[in-house]
């Protein structure tokens, strides 16, 4: 699959919404370093979506593009019927969030906020309202004189949100503007995030490397591995179908199988089930919730296999057990059912649950 | 993560202006230099334009000029001295700004930093005036202490950046394994600090070899090079001036160079073998 | 972490001279300007403040110290002018020879005093290198007078010393910068002339203070620029004090003089110490 495929999946999850910003063919070199290989991705109107990869996939590098700090290589942006990629950064209708939050020091909260208004030279009336909005909608109205040296981080990070969203522009850009907050206030900030993208509409792109904010809070994810795109989906579906071995590994837990298909049928080690895949070899993706342990007598469609426990993981509601199958199978498997360190254990699963993936061959 | 790759491109797009005003600046930084040394080729002496009959004669007129060289020596001998003693007060003071607290630590920190900005000519005068007093009589050695003294700031400043970027754990690690504040000191502190150190000697080395405006007041029967040259300058101008003149920037973009390069070390955090 | 031994050891020495060497040279200055100079040209140990009186009613004191003044304000500005922009250029706009062109800068600074000075005054002698040019090239037919032995010798000469000196603070100040604050500026739709105005400016001013306070206070005190390009009309206030230290000996007058530039001079420090802090945001 291209990358083209790959963007060219369910292009939007808000039914109908039109394209308004569109990465074609995006690929950025610095020196010798490839960063960015043949990008391609439609944005929707009012889309949340998040590009989503480790440090040194390109994620803020793409997101740089798009603001226009970088240029690309080659490729073009486009935006609203034009050409976006040759226009400096001052002169797109595109604002960012920095992951470093870049408040002016000299200037107070308040004036962070006007910064972008009064640049663009609006009336003193209509600033003033509007700041005033602005600072309401991320609850910082009481700090509108302090200076950024004396607010806390996660405020720094609301007037940075402000300051950005008071200009109203058709998008807006997020750096991993969460990573710098603590576990609560992070959990905190992610609904408050959410339900202000939803309260203005704006095609809101976040960029980060935590795969649970990605999944809790876009309409949208983009994975990005190493410069090029892996998958772009609802999250959604992304977990439920992985389009290859990186991405179930990268999202969630997961067992990889890897075995043969001959002939209608798949074998994996001692496991082997009927599968319709044409001949070859396979791997497949199967989630530890998906694993039980067996009772009972076994289900139709259901693959059955047994095993030792030789590690637990306790995780609050569910188990994370690793059990050592015949064949020299290790399953991790979720449950809810605590069973002891060197017990043996049956386990199953449905057949329909093992996910077919890619391969994803080491990339430079 | 955002700064990774903002590098290059922390630059913004060209501007005419700017560029050429910084040509400008800099060629009204640098031509009176060059001029300088052309004419030390001149045959026809200092003036006159177009430069005549370019030859070595000043060079070779320098050479021979002996009293030139005493003072060159002199100068070596006060400039060896007066690194000596700033750097063996200088050291101890950035230790102390950096570490110890104590009453009046910030005027104690002015005071070492005043001889810097202050015009030459205040700290050679008073300095002149503590030798009359004391009856001391006026030499190289008066030079030494008046250079010694103005010059433990350049010291001071130098130590202390590098103090600011030396890992307190490694000091830390040292006194946990059992060694002593005094083994501390020399196996670790010092040769974390080498590169400023030297930094600062050549620093200091380079600015008493220039040094005039403390030594003006301070000088006895001795000449130091630049001495030697003002009294001559008072006489008359002689290109044999600009021969010199042209030795000693050459021997000032060496030793800058040479600083460059080990700041350059010292900044990627390669300490010398 | 460390003992108080080893405090002592490294506070006291460096304490100890910079009292006998520092401070007490500038108490002996102070003492000195109480007393007089006898006829007999010995220093009288008699405390008064004649020499105070001295200096506050004759008027040639108080116009060589304007003069000096009006010199060092305007090697302040020219330096600033020439300065500022190349700090800019060099910190936002050298992107890889910025190293190299830093390097360029610092290179005059440890080139001789003397060196440069001399080097001024054979261009700008009346044989000079500037006139038989201008003259060549058939710009002017006499050799220009006011170019040597004027303040505007010892301006244009102070400047060329003293503009590195005030390069070296604006340009830490502009790195010091962070650069994403300029990113967010054009992000929030300001231009590079907006921006600079706006936002690196403001950020830079202690930088300046700085760079204008070293400009201005080492031009004040400055003595051998005058010296050899002021001529009879460049003189300032520090060639006084030399020649009461010379040939016309009165030590304690020259004292008071030098304890007020001292006076003076600090009190620039001070005053400019606050501003920078007031105008510093990090």
């Amino acid at each position: 699959m291209t990358t083209i495929d790959i963007a060219a999946a369910p292009l939007t999850a808000i039914a109908g919404a039109p394209t308004l910003l569109s990465i074609r063919n995006v690929a950025k070199t610095f020196g010798r370093n490839v960063v960015l290989r043949d990008v391609s991705l439609n944005i929707a109107e009012g889309e949340f979506l998040t590009i989503l990869g480790e440090s040194g996939s390109g994620k803020t590098t793409l997101l740089r593009i798009i603001a226009g700090f970088e240029t690309p290589t080659s490729g073009e942006v486009w935006m609203g019927g034009e050409r976006l990629d040759n226009q400096p950064p001052y002169r797109r209708r595109v604002n960012t969030v920095f992951q470093s939050y870049a408040l002016f020091p000299h200037f107070t909260v308040e004036q962070n906020v006007a910064y972008g208004l009064r640049v663009a030279k609006r009336p003193e009336a209509e600033i003033t309202q509007r700041v005033a909005e602005a600072l309401d909608k991320v609850k910082m109205s009481a700090h509108a004189k302090s200076k950024p040296s004396k607010i806390s981080g996660g405020q720094q990070q609301r007037v940075a949100l402000a300051r950005a969203l008071v200009n109203r522009p058709k998008l807006l850009l997020l750096d991993e503007p969460l990573s710098a907050l603590d576990a609560n206030l992070r959990r905190q900030m992610q609904v408050e995030l959410k339900s202000l993208q939803r309260e203005v509409g704006i095609a809101f792109v976040f960029v980060t490397h935590d795969q649970e904010e990605a999944t809790v809070m876009s309409d949208r994810i983009a994975l990005l591995r190493s410069g090029e795109l892996e998958q772009v989906t609802t999250p959604r579906e992304i977990y439920s179908r992985p389009a290859t071995a990186y991405v179930a590994q990268f999202i969630g837990h997961t067992n990889l199988l890897r075995g043969e298909a001959r002939d209608g049928l798949v074998k994996c080690g001692a496991l082997s089930w009927g599968a319709k895949l044409p001949d070859g070899p396979v791997l497949f993706s199967l989630r530890p919730e998906q694993i039980r342990i067996a009772s009972g007598t076994q289900s139709t469609g259901a693959v059955r296999i047994e095993g030792s426990v030789v590690h637990q993981a306790f995780h609050g509601a569910t188990e994370l057990m690793r059990v050592e199958c015949t064949g020299e199978l290790v399953l991790t498997v979720r449950t809810s059912v605590m069973s002891p360190i060197g017990s043996r254990v049956t386990l199953e699963f449905f057949a329909t649950d093992a996910v077919p993936v890619q391969e994803s061959p080491e990339r430079r | 993560m955002e700064l990774l790759v903002s590098g290059a491109s922390a630059s913004l797009p060209r501007s005419r202006w700017l560029s050429l005003h910084a040509a400008a600046v800099f060629a009204f930084l640098y031509l009176p230099i060059l001029v300088l040394i052309v004419y030390s080729f001149n045959g026809e002496g200092v003036g006159g334009f177009p430069p005549r009959h370019l030859t070595l004669d000043w060079y070779r007129v320098l050479f021979a000029d002996s009293a030139i060289w005493d003072s060159v020596l002199k100068s070596l001998q006060v400039a060896f001295a007066a690194m000596a003693i700033s750097l063996a007060l200088g050291i101890p003071a950035a230790l102390a700004l950096d570490r110890a607290q104590f009453p009046g630590k910030a005027l104690f920190r002015r005071l070492v930093l005043l001889p810097l900005i202050l015009p030459g000519i205040i700290t050679g005068l008073s300095l002149l005036m503590l030798f009359n007093v004391s009856g001391t009589k006026l030499g190289l050695m008066t030079i030494v202490l008046g250079h010694g003294t103005a010059l433990i700031s350049v010291a001071t400043t130098e130590v202390f950046a590098g103090l600011q970027k030396l890992d307190r754990r490694q000091e830390e690690a040292s006194l946990d394994l059992g060694a002593n504040y005094w083994q501390t000191f020399w196996r670790i502190t010092i040769p974390n600090l080498k590169l400023s150190i030297i930094g600062a000697a050549l620093l200091i080395f380079t600015l008493s070899m220039d040094e005039i405006a403390v030594s003006f007041f301070l000088i006895g029967r001795d000449n130091t090079l630049p001495l030697e040259i003002w009294g001559r300058l008072r006489r008359g101008i002689t290109p044999e001036i600009n021969a010199v003149s042209t030795i000693i920037f050459g021997f000032s973009l060496l030793t800058i160079v040479l600083w460059y390069r080990l700041r350059a070390r010292a900044d990627s955090g390669l300490e010398g073998e | 972490m460390f003992s108080r031994t080893y405090r002592l050891v490294v506070t006291v020495p460096p304490l100890l001279w910079i009292s006998m060497f520092l401070l007490l040279p500038y108490l002996l200055m102070f003492c000195y300007s109480f007393w007089s100079v006898s006829a007999a040209q010995t220093i009288v140990h008699v405390w008064n403040l004649d020499n105070y009186k001295e200096l506050a009613l004759k008027t040639v004191y108080w116009q060589t110290l304007l003069r000096s003044m009006w010199i060092a304000a305007r090697v302040m500005l020219f330096s600033l002018l020439l300065g500022y922009p190349l700090a800019y250029f060099l910190s936002f706009y050298a992107g890889k020879r910025k190293d190299l062109l830093y390097q360029l800068v610092i290179i005059p600074l440890w080139v001789s005093y003397l060196v440069r000075a001399y080097a001024w005054k054979t261009i700008l002698g009346s044989d000079g290198v500037l006139n038989t040019l201008l003259q060549y090239a058939h710009l002017t037919k006499h050799p220009l007078d006011f170019l040597l032995y004027s303040p505007f010798a010892v301006v244009l000469t102070l400047t060329h010393i003293y503009t590195p000196f005030t390069i070296l603070p604006i340009y830490a100040a502009l790195e010091h910068i962070p650069r994403n604050l300029v990113e967010a500026s054009h992000d929030l739709g300001a231009t590079p002339a907006q921006t600079f105005w706006k936002v690196i400016f403001p950020l830079s001013i202690p930088g300046v203070f700085a760079g204008a306070t070293f400009a201005f206070v080492l031009s004040l005190g400055d003595f051998l620029a005058p010296l050899l390009l002021g001529g009879p009309s460049g003189i300032m206030i520090s060639n006084i004090v030399v020649s009461l230290f010379g040939a016309a000996y009165n030590w304690p007058l020259g004292a008071a003089i030098s304890l007020c530039t001292l006076v003076l001079v600090v009190s620039l420090l001070f005053f400019s110490e606050r501003l920078e802090k007031k105008w510093s945001f990090s």
